[in-house]
């Protein structure tokens, strides 16, 4: 009983749903390799060789994820709030720009430039947010027109950016990169040493990995969604904000001031997409923004992540992995297998879609005990001799009978409810 | 009555059960062919369950429905319009963004054939209509852009162009102003000169007076009596209405009333149309007493709270708390000032359903030390606070702090909710229907916490539409209608006859 | 829930395993076989442009040697040095990089990998490495015959240019085609303005057909473009105004046949596979950087022009042939522009 009782709520919790929908994806996309003439199996065999086939390629897995993470924890928070950030991409653009301008014109040593490229980038990405949430707040404008908005704005503000003489590069379609002060990659100098390479071919699993752009984004991105969460579970800032995001009419009546708290939320939003870009400039080659002919889709995949996620920041962790991964590793999908490498968009497509339709795996478990509670309930009544499992199917029979009738009586009562509230 | 072929309606020992609620006991109603027929009770007393079983919305536990002397089974509203029965809800079900007649022709559209629309027609339609009952609208107006009247208007023909010949109207005048009321009147007179039959669903005396022919009265699900409007004053309707109550006992001492602590003096205020809700309203509560406010839904309670609690401006006057004035500042201000406020709809505005019992305990005062210091909340003070009103409030099941609030009972949330106002401490405690769905034991339990406050010296206000509470729990009781205080009596000399008169318009309209 | 959380971190890394020991292996180094690998610009393997030209450059070239090749597709610039390190991983004989914006990048991977040889595609570098190869185009040579062409052509001596980005690269497109123009000018005796303009893009196809439309509604009647997939803009707005485009980089008459004058032809799949036969043959192609223009077959204009009036052709095929020989020294610059048009006497 308590077994079953335990897989009953397994099968309910969202993670089950997650996973389900992650497993769909991949479903799907073999379907659609085989239907293509591509044998699934080597095909997929590809993609996790290409995830985690070497040391290295976990590496860059993560290097890749970093980035994705921190924008799924800026809209994650943004949603705890009922915001739907889709301007984290805008924002992303500004703070990578900002951190950009600073780490190149500046030239400190790397404890005060850091920093500085990092307050530059959050600043730049809190300002743009803060648009967003000062034209939610003040004027009640829908914070996805205007995201959307901003983010072409972004976009064609740092071509403009970058095409300026000072930054540009000749003959490069980027910016000049930041000074390497303002590195976070790890061992840059040397890496490139003779001892290095004498060391690396004594110890090929770190040489492996030393190939890669290894930097201290992860480590930061973790301890931001460490952070995120103290902030939102801890302080009276996160709870403000979740009390507005539930309930938006009790937290005014509790004097919670929601307008300042949309700002404030879009302030904090902004500048978590907007360190996303600082880690990317600081953290990974070439170190500068380059021309962009379409968005990056740093943001937009933050979206998916959050919404994988379901909106927990240690969640954005995993879901963030899983998205670097297939972004990633899809890359060879297309190099070693042949196939394609849209179907890893076909793939994410799907895995948001069933995780969409999460409440479907609900209703479906649900189908399937009902299912199975009417055959017991049939089996029990011709074959009631069979011992043991006797009293469980009856348990089972009478709470599925309610369970109907309330169904069969909700659209009333549903209707009686909204008419009396209204 | 037996049935019979002159009666457009008779409904006879209609019960409809809620779980353990009674909402409808052996209810009879028998209306005449081509009359107005009212039915008459205060909120609750079951009128529109009655009407919602009529029009298919519910089947009733027992009873019989006939129309034109036939028995008839009415399963679901699709059957009741089948019938001829039409039924305009108290809140209109327009598509706000289409015209006049394409609302009207929705669900019933006349069509090419094919599919294809033929508006032209559908127009011509609506015209005919509008021209036969008076009813003036635009057909080509959009929704968003006429007058509440109007949209009523549309309701009704919406009815009208589906063949009703029964016409049930829930609270029509609930959302109207004077002039569209003398206006509704008259176009119910012109429907029922055309031969159909209209059933009104009201609490207003004076309306009734000027309209029905008929009036059944209803009092907390039981049947009362039916009346010839014309052989009954607006008094012994309301003592109907109200009925000799049965007084639930409340233990309290006699109040002793200190300085005043609020003070609202000529307060105006607009409601969410723009026309004014709160003329010129007054009222004084002092220390260590209960002040109940009686009155019918509808009438500024609502707003009255809001403009205390600083969500709606007002348009003039003051609110006064300890000497200082506070409309039209902030919510938190209002709380500061020490006013705590237990909200009629606990589940929106009282607390935050996703949120545990432990975060919703504090919900007005997390920013306060021992809650949180510097901006970080300390979980454990505020749990153990909560098991401190857990305890002392008994609110079960015991040990609830840190699972969601939206699995308690409802009147452990409200628990929840009335420790944590009290728990602030606060010179003014307005409870806003605070016993709204609990039952009797529960009920009791608040009333006792209301009088321990006042005994504590506090001042309450008791904001209820249930005049048996106001009665028995406030040691002063003023009674609300239309916007202003009408009058306010010591518990004592409190009549419920003469209140329940002027809660329903009466004593004004005998002044006038 | 967040022990949920870790329960499916477990799933998946038990999924994600169970793949991983069961596939397939990494091609390793095989000797027997000449193999190369490309890595493409965020355009991706189907840009219509250089990547696609490349690949088939590529496959033609496998076709002919049985070598293996492959491509890697890059969705933003910051995959350029991880796909060019993923490259190296089954040790290609040699390794492309698709257009100027991996100059940085193919430095970095050849100096992290001196045994093993790197070509790049549009960029020539100051100082080449010694194991990579720069190849360019004199794209300035198609260039002045395209604006030769549309000098001879023109009705209202007004024509356009459209361009990408400002850069080297671009500017050889502009000052070639702004040069034909000028020469054309001098040998017809009149005057004829040039507009030009930047998309600021290589895939804006929206405000490549403004610009195009404005210059058309300005009085010009031809106007040839180097602005990528933003230029189909330029040949969408010549069909809606009924005049010309003059296409680029292939022959885009196929876009809008009856309103393609010309096209200045970059025939990077003739390079692509030049240079991968030199480097099979055990040339030494490292540290230089490899010219291809007119003289190579590697830029020009196509054979058939049905627009064109056979007597043009004539003629830009006679001016073809004095740059070939040197007569005619074709600007790349704005500088060497401004020099060249001066020795005109405009």
């Amino acid at each position: 009983m308590q077994r079953s009782e335990f897989f009953k709520n397994f099968w309910r919790k969202p993670i089950f749903a997650t996973i389900i929908a992650i497993l769909s994806g991949f479903i799907v996309a073999a379907i659609i390799l085989a239907s293509a003439g591509y044998n699934p199996w080597t095909s997929l065999g590809a993609l996790f060789y290409g995830m985690f086939g070497r040391p290295k390629y976990i590496s860059n897995v993560i290097i890749k994820s970093t980035p994705i993470i921190v924008t799924g924890l800026s809209v994650a928070f943004a949603y705890k709030m009922g915001l739907f950030n889709i301007g984290a991409e805008g924002q992303y653009i500004m703070g990578a720009l900002a951190a950009n301008v600073v780490g190149y014109l500046v030239d400190a040593p790397a404890i005060i430039e850091i920093p500085l490229i990092i307050l530059a980038g959050v600043a730049a990405g809190a300002l743009y947010g803060g648009i967003i949430g000062l034209l939610k707040g003040r004027y009640d404008i829908n914070e996805v027109i205007t995201g959307i908005m901003l983010n072409w704005i972004a976009l064609y503000f740092s071509n403009y950016i970058v095409n300026l003489e000072i930054f540009h590069k000749p003959n490069t379609a980027s910016m000049y990169a930041i000074n390497e002060s303002g590195y976070t990659s790890l061992f840059t100098q040397w890496k490139t040493t003779e001892a290095a390479a004498t060391f690396f071919q004594e110890h090929p699993f770190i040489g492996d990995i030393m190939r890669t752009d290894v930097n201290m984004g992860f480590i930061i991105a973790v301890a931001l969604t460490i952070f995120i969460s103290w902030v939102l579970f801890k302080t009276t800032k996160g709870y403000q904000l979740r009390a507005v995001g539930y309930a938006q009419e009790a937290a005014e009546f509790a004097g919670i001031d929601v307008k300042k708290n949309v700002i404030q939320t879009m302030l904090i939003a902004g500048g978590l997409a907007g360190m996303a870009g600082v880690l990317n400039i600081t953290g990974i080659f070439p170190h500068a923004v380059s021309q962009l002919s379409a968005f990056e889709s740093y943001g937009l995949n933050g979206l998916c992540v959050a919404f994988i996620a379901g909106g927990s920041p240690i969640g954005c962790i995993l879901a963030g992995l899983l998205f670097g991964g297939l972004l990633y590793g899809g890359q060879s999908l297309q190099y070693m297998a042949g196939a394609p490498s849209e179907i890893i968009n076909i793939m994410i497509g799907t895995i948001v879609f069933f995780v969409g339709l999460e409440g479907l795996v609900g209703m479906i478990v649900d189908r399937i005990e009902k299912r199975k509670a009417a055959k017991s309930k049939e089996s029990g009544s011709s074959d009631s001799g069979k011992s043991g499992s006797g009293t469980g199917g009856s348990d089972k029979k009478e709470t599925v009978t309610t369970e109907t009738k309330q169904e069969i009586q909700s659209p009333e009562l549903k209707t009686l409810e909204t008419g009396k509230s209204q | 009555m037996k049935p019979d072929k002159e009666y457009a309606v008779q409904m006879h020992d209609i019960t409809k059960t809620f779980g353990a609620c009674r909402a409808l006991d052996n209810v009879q109603l028998d209306v005449k062919k081509g009359t107005i027929h009212a039915i008459l009770g205060e909120n609750g007393a079951g009128k529109t369950t009655l009407m919602n079983v009529l029009y298919g919305l519910y089947r009733q536990d027992s009873g019989e429905v006939y129309l034109y002397g036939e028995k008839v089974d009415i399963k679901n509203p699709t059957v009741a319009i089948r019938h001829g029965i039409g039924m305009v809800h108290q809140h209109f079900m327009l598509v706000e963004n289409f015209t006049v007649a394409q609302n009207i022709i929705l669900g019933q559209e006349t069509t090419k054939g094919g599919g294809v629309l033929d508006l032209k027609r559908a127009k011509k339609e609506v015209e005919e209509l509008v021209a036969r009952y008076g009813l003036q609208v635009n057909p080509d107006a959009q929704i968003s852009d006429i007058t509440v009247g109007m949209q009523q208007r549309v309701e009704i023909l919406k009815a009208l162009y589906r063949g009703v010949d029964i016409l049930i109207l829930d609270e029509p005048t609930a959302v109207l102003t004077p002039q569209e009321i003398e206006d509704l009147i008259g176009i119910m007179h012109r429907l029922v000169d055309d031969g159909k039959t209209i059933i009104i669903i009201t609490h207003k005396l004076r309306e009734i007076k000027a309209s029905a022919d008929e009036c059944t009265i209803v009092r907390r699900g039981q049947y009362i009596d039916t009346v010839k409007v014309a052989d009954v004053t607006q008094s012994e309707l309301a003592d109907m209405m109200v009925g000799h109550k049965v007084r639930l006992s409340v233990d309290k001492e006699a109040a002793k009333p200190g300085e005043t602590i609020f003070e609202i003096d000529n307060l105006q205020a607009s409601d969410d149309r723009g026309l004014p809700v709160l003329k010129n309203l007054n009222l004084a509560v002092h220390a260590g007493e209960i002040v109940g406010l009686a009155g019918i839904d509808g009438n500024g309670q609502k707003e009255l709270v809001e403009v205390i609690t600083n969500l709606r401006k007002a348009d003039g006057g003051t609110v006064k708390i300890d000497g200082k004035e506070i409309q039209n500042t902030t919510t938190r201000n209002t709380m500061n000032s020490g006013v705590s406020t237990i909200h009629e709809d606990r589940q929106k505005r009282g607390l935050v359903l996703d949120f545990t019992v432990d975060e919703n305990a504090v919900l007005d005062s997390y920013m306060k030390e021992p809650f949180s210091k510097r901006g970080v909340l300390n979980k454990k003070a505020i749990h153990d606070f909560t098991s401190q009103l857990i305890t002392e409030y008994d609110i079960r099941p015991d040990n609830c702090g840190d699972m969601p609030i939206r699995g308690l009972s409802g009147g452990n949330q409200q628990k929840v909710i009335i420790a944590r106002e009290i728990a602030n401490d606060p010179d003014l405690l307005i409870a806003v229907q605070p016993t709204r769905g609990l039952d009797v034991g529960a009920i009791e339990n608040v009333h006792k916490m209301l009088i321990r406050e006042r005994d504590k010296g506090k001042a309450v206000l008791l904001i209820s539409l249930e005049l048996d509470e106001v009665l028995n729990v406030a040691d002063t009781v003023a009674v609300i209608y239309d916007g202003a205080i009408q009058g306010t009596f010591p518990q004592s000399e409190a009549d419920e006859r003469t209140i329940g008169l002027m809660m329903a318009g009466g004593g004004t309209d005998a002044a006038e | 829930m967040k022990k949920w959380k870790a329960a499916a971190a477990v799933v998946l890394t038990i999924v994600l395993l169970s793949f991983t020991l069961t596939g397939c292996s990494m091609p390793q180094k095989d000797d027997s076989t000449f193999s190369v690998t490309m890595v493409t610009s965020d355009g991706g393997i189907n840009d219509q442009s250089f990547n696609q030209s490349s690949w088939e450059g590529l496959q033609k070239f496998a076709e002919e040697t049985g070598s293996e090749v492959r491509y890697i597709e890059s969705k933003q610039p910051s995959d350029y040095l991880t796909n060019l390190d993923r490259a190296t991983d089954s040790y290609p004989d040699l390794i492309w990089g698709i257009g100027y914006t991996f100059a940085d990048p193919i430095l970095t991977i050849a100096k992290a990998n001196p045994d093993m040889s790197f070509a790049i595609v549009d960029n020539a570098y100051d100082d080449t490495p010694f194991n990579v190869t720069g190849v360019v185009f004199r794209a300035e040579e198609s260039s002045f015959m395209a604006g030769y062409i549309a000098g001879m052509s023109t009705k209202t001596d007004k024509v356009g240019y459209v361009g990408g980005m400002k850069s080297a690269i671009n500017d050889q497109f502009q000052y070639g085609y702004d040069a034909g123009v000028a020469y054309a000018a001098k040998e017809r005796g009149v005057k004829i303005e040039v507009m030009n303009q930047l998309v600021e893009s290589y895939t804006d196809a929206a405000k490549a057909k403004a610009i195009a439309n404005k210059m058309f509604s300005q009085g010009a009647d031809i106007v040839f473009h180097s602005a990528g997939g933003a230029g189909q803009g330029v040949i969408e707005s010549a069909k809606d105004n009924g005049k010309y485009a003059i296409g680029v980089d292939r022959d885009q008459s196929y876009l809008a046949p009856d309103n393609v004058l010309t096209s200045a032809l970059k025939n990077v799949d003739t390079a692509v596979e030049l240079v991968c036969q030199e480097k099979m043959d055990g040339q030494d192609i490292g540290g230089q950087t490899l010219s291809f223009g007119l003289s190579d077959d590697a830029v020009g204009i196509p054979t058939e022009n049905k627009n064109m009036d056979p007597e043009v052709y004539e003629k830009a095929m006679e001016v073809r042939q004095k740059i070939i020989s040197g007569e005619i020294k074709v600007p790349a610059t704005e500088e060497a522009y401004n020099a060249y048009a001066a020795s005109l006497g405009q």
